[in-house]
Parts: C-alpha cells; structure tokens; sequence
C-alpha cells in the first residue's frame, strides 16, 4: 500500500502550525468586517490573501508575515509543524468562495455576496476556534462527488 | 449600511457545528461499519496482525493525519498481535466508496478475519485505542 506520508514526490514543506491557526482568527475578522459592511474592497483585499496563501503558501501571506515577525518571536514553547498542503488547500477553497463573491457584488446580487462571505467565515472561525481541518473534512467527500 | 443579523446567524451555526464536529472528533464507534465488506490481505496488499489491524486512511490535504500516523504506528511496536497498515485514500477510492469514508483521517478497527469492528474520524486518543483494541479478539 502506498504510503502518502513518505511520497517521494511529494513536496514535504513543513510550516509552524500555529500560524495558519493565527492568520484564521484574523481571516475571521476580516470577513466579519465584509459581511457587516457588505464591503466588495474588503472581500477583495482577503480574496487576495486567499490567492498568496493558495499559490505560494500560507506563510507568505500578509498573515502570514505579522504572525513570523510579532507573535512567533514572542511564543515559548515549541513550535509544531505542519505539512504545509492542508492550510494551503484550505487558502485555495477560501479564494473561490471570496470569488464568487466578487462575482455577485459585481452583478448586483447581495444575495450571492452574503452567502459567499458567510461560508467563506464559517471555515474561518470554525479553524480558527475549533482547529476544524477542512481538507479533512472535504476533500475526500468532494473527490468522491467529482469521480462518481 | 451596517447588518449585523448574518454574522450573528453564521456564527451561531458554525459554533453549534464545531461544538457537534469536536464531540464525535476521534472517537471509536462500533455502529458505523458497512456489512458485508471484509478488508483482506488481498484488498490491503499485506499481512493482517494476527488479532488485529488499525487500518487508517489518509490523505494529503490533512494535518491531523500525521499525528494519527505517528500516535498508531508507536503503539503497535509494543502490541506484537495488533498491526498499522496505513492507505493513501485518494489512490484508493474504491474501497473510500465500499467503506463509506468521509474524511480523513479515518481509522478503521478490523478483527483477524478482516470484520471492521470500530472506526475513528479524526485523531483518536491512545487510551481509546486501547480498549478498542482489548475488545478484539
């Protein structure tokens, strides 16, 4: 059987865990701030984040960077690490939701708007309070879904 | 324009969700097997322990599945009859779909004829495992 943790292809980054746990508090924040407001430039401005994070990795995210410069340095104890694919699937399913988004404040649609932002902060705050792991959670459900 | 009513009824439904998803996190249930499907040396491609096997499932898009990993495969080195055998769910879809597995990572507690006796979504606690394991036999 093969053994996806010892995959030799595949690329074994690994990142401080607390970090993606930091930058979701703040997504959190951020798409509260979006919902309250209904505020197409803030959802933009985290779609944006989302995209860094998806791309080239959550640590390279503004987040990212406020969590390696002010909080990492003033943390004790050891730092767990994390495979860095989980938060970077999990950036990458918060960039389509912030687009479909966009696309409704774009047609007018609040409706659309609303029911993005709020799934989008679900996953956030569901990460950030509970460390609930969407790629766990979802990926295999929708792999099953595509393949069927 | 300030509305506050969907932030308050996404977070409301979110922590009910993760309040329900942190409760059955990791925990081994007994009812949730699928009659009829036995996991074989032929299905898993190796040997079964002679007691029992932890066969896990995993998937690379998910962090707690490494804990699982490590926490699994340190106990067995000590329980000679019990063994770990490990499966890369997304290359194994067909027996995701026979099982019916969800998410990952998800453990699945099959006796020495292969019968599924238990099986854990998320990571489990070590004393959990343990008695899971005593009650096979």
């Amino acid at each position: 059987m093969s053994e996806i943790l010892n995959k030799p292809e595949v690329a074994k980054i690994y990142i401080d865990a607390r970090g993606p746990r930091f930058a979701a508090s703040i997504t959190t924040l951020v798409l509260a701030i979006a919902l309250v407001t209904q505020s197409a430039w803030v959802l933009a401005l985290q779609g944006l984040v989302f995209l860094i994070g998806a791309v080239r990795g959550p640590q390279f995210t503004p987040y990212g960077l406020i969590f390696k410069s002010l909080i990492k340095p003033r943390l004790k104890k050891e730092a767990p690490t994390e495979d860095v694919r989980p938060p970077k699937f999990a950036q990458a399913v918060g960039f389509l939701f912030a687009l479909v988004g966009l696309i409704g404040a774009i047609a007018g649609s609040s409706a659309v708007f609303t029911v993005a932002v709020g799934f989008a902060l679900a996953a956030a705050f569901l990460n950030a309070a509970f460390n609930f792991c969407l790629g766990c959670e979802m990926y295999l459900l929708g792999l099953r879904f595509a393949t069927k | 324009m300030k509305n506050y009513l969907p932030l308050a009824i996404v977070l409301v439904l979110a922590t009910a969700y993760g309040l329900w998803w942190k409760r059955g996190e990791g925990a081994i249930r007994s009812n949730k097997a699928i009659p009829g499907h036995r996991l074989s040396e032929q299905v898993l491609g190796e040997a079964l322990g002679s007691r029992a096997t932890m066969v896990q499932f995993s998937s690379a898009f998910c962090a707690p599945c490494r804990a699982t990993h490590a926490l699994l495969s340190q106990m067995v080195e000590t329980i000679p009859d019990v063994k770990h055998i490990h499966i890369d769910a997304e290359s194994h879809l067909e027996l995701v779909r026979q099982f019916d597995i969800r998410s990952t990572p998800t453990t699945i507690f099959i006796n020495k004829d292969g019968i599924e006796v238990g099986r854990a979504a998320g990571t489990p606690k070590r004393e959990q495992v343990l008695k899971a394991l005593e009650a096979i036999h």
